[in-house]
């Protein structure tokens, strides 16, 4: 027999942790698909895409500053000594990925700002004749391009932090992976794709959009595999950590809703719109999207609840 | 440099709590939280059964995660005994130092910052013992600097089996147990 009591009742890490309810995963979830937002819009502005041409690229600035901007909001209730967040930007502390994360936000701000006022038609800001000047700037190539570039690394820079984010805290053995922040880039780029071919209004753009998609839910399906038995090859702790994935608590929710209808379904059906042989739906668009908030919320709860077993 | 550690005999503890409530009064630590606290381990098969009783607390790690996370440099080592304290002005109770707490040893004071033991460091200066350790009935506590091969701590460590809790956190903790 093996029975253990013991005379701790700490509020948050009792009988397991949850330091983190609702907000960290809807934080992650909007951090990511504003990072694949990002990475999308940047490309296409890097390839030439015009406001005028109806692009999505100049549609994602817009909303991923309201999705950041709920994000960061989720954050802030998230604090439990709020009046004191601004010490954040008094340091930054180089082994803290939460302090680069801080920072990042700070970068990724401007970033944005600067590719939604592309999307603003010049005559519209004729009483800000400085800005209506920055906006026609903005639009030319030699302008345009670089900006891709720097959103593209933002985005970058943002989605893998979500990840590290989590897997830096090495007491939870499930996030001790160096796969999370890959993980969590691809799958907020399969949101953000999603999300764009949803709203992009010409079919070929809309194509192009969920053949990108079904790569990126293929590598996160891969990355799944990937830190799975990783973590089954690791010592019994990590193995255990994985069990609660295969067999454990959260398996029903794991496998059903992230893998099964928030990857495999719609994988599935946007091959057949990728072939043809279905029309455009929303509905696997909206999968995704699912999927990935799915996914930040069993990673974040399941990841709280693995610990060391050793006494 | 002092490296201020604490060695607790297994066999002396009898789990009487009079740690738990020295610290709560001495550190005033709010209704329904706890900065140490006892674990009682029970194995084996009747009749040959083995209790274990652990008088735990943070075990302010030579690796400590809990200060590697710390956005803002809250948690820090301080520079008396290289003890792990919480600068409660800086913290923003973000919680990531929770979470990294293989230990389970931290909490959220209900003013909102991040609490735990501070091996009573206000008393270690003033050259006192931290009140756990002092009131321990049984003196199944000592401390001292596990750097000085002549302190006591020292000594226990060198000359009794002893563990840590989960070494293979590699968190290097700094409260032994004796066998």
């Amino acid at each position: 027999m093996l029975e253990l009591v013991t005379t701790r009742h700490n509020p948050m890490i009792d009988p397991a942790l949850h330091v983190w309810g609702w907000e960290i995963p809807v934080y992650l979830f909007l951090g990511g698909w504003v990072a694949g937002s990002m990475i999308i819009s940047g490309y296409l502005a890097r390839r030439g895409r015009t406001p005028g041409d109806g692009c999505v690229c100049h549609v994602l600035p817009w909303l991923s500053l309201v999705l950041l901007s709920l994000g960061m909001g989720a954050l802030f209730l998230d604090l439990e000594h709020k009046l004191y967040v601004w010490r954040m930007y008094l340091t930054l502390q180089p082994a803290s990925p939460m302090s680069w994360g801080g920072w990042i936000l700070i970068l990724v701000y401007p970033v944005l700002l600067l590719g939604a006022l592309t999307s603003i038609p010049p005559d519209l800001l004729s009483r800000w004749p400085a800005l209506a000047r920055l906006a026609v700037r903005l639009r030319e190539p030699g302008a345009a391009r670089p900006l891709g570039t720097v959103s593209i690394l933002a985005g970058i820079a943002l989605g893998i932090y979500t990840g590290i984010l989590l897997s830096s805290l090495g007491a939870r053995p499930l996030w001790a992976s160096a796969a999370l922040g890959p993980l969590f880039l691809v799958s907020g780029l399969s949101t953000g794709a999603a999300f764009a071919h949803l709203i992009a209004r010409n079919a070929e753009e809309q194509t192009a959009l969920l053949k990108a998609d079904n790569v990126f839910l293929t590598v996160e399906l891969a990355l799944i595999g990937l830190i799975l038995v990783g973590l089954l090859t690791a010592s019994a702790v990590h193995a255990n950590a994985a069990a609660l994935l295969l067999g454990g608590p959260y398996t029903a929710v794991f496998w059903v809703f992230v893998v099964g209808l928030g990857i495999l379904l719609p994988l599935a059906l946007q091959s057949l719109m990728a072939s043809h042989r279905i029309a455009h739906t929303v509905v696997a668009p909206l999968l995704v999207i699912g999927g990935g908030l799915a996914l930040r919320f069993v990673i974040v709860s399941a990841g709280q609840y693995s610990h060391w077993i050793s006494p | 440099m002092a490296r201020l550690g604490m060695v607790i005999d297994t066999r002396q503890c009898v789990g009487c709590m009079d740690c738990v409530v020295a610290c709560k009064t001495e550190n005033d630590v709010p209704d329904g939280h706890c900065r140490d606290w006892i674990n009682q381990r029970l194995e084996g098969r009747m009749p040959n059964l083995r209790l274990t009783i652990t008088s735990e607390r943070c075990n302010h790690c030579d690796d400590p995660p809990c200060v590697s996370c710390c956005p803002t440099g809250a948690s820090h080592v301080h520079d008396v005994g290289k003890v792990v304290l919480v600068e409660h002005e800086k913290c923003i109770g973000c919680k990531a130092c929770l979470a990294s707490c293989p230990y389970g040893a931290r909490f959220i004071h209900p003013r909102g910052y991040a609490d735990k033991c501070t091996f009573c460091i206000h008393r270690v200066e003033q050259g006192e013992l931290p009140a756990c350790v002092a009131v321990c009935p049984t003196h199944a506590m000592h401390f001292g600097d596990l750097d000085d091969p002549n302190s006591e701590v020292s000594r226990l460590i060198a000359s009794r089996r002893h563990f840590v809790l989960k070494p293979d956190a590699g968190t290097r903790p700094r409260i032994f147990y004796l066998e």
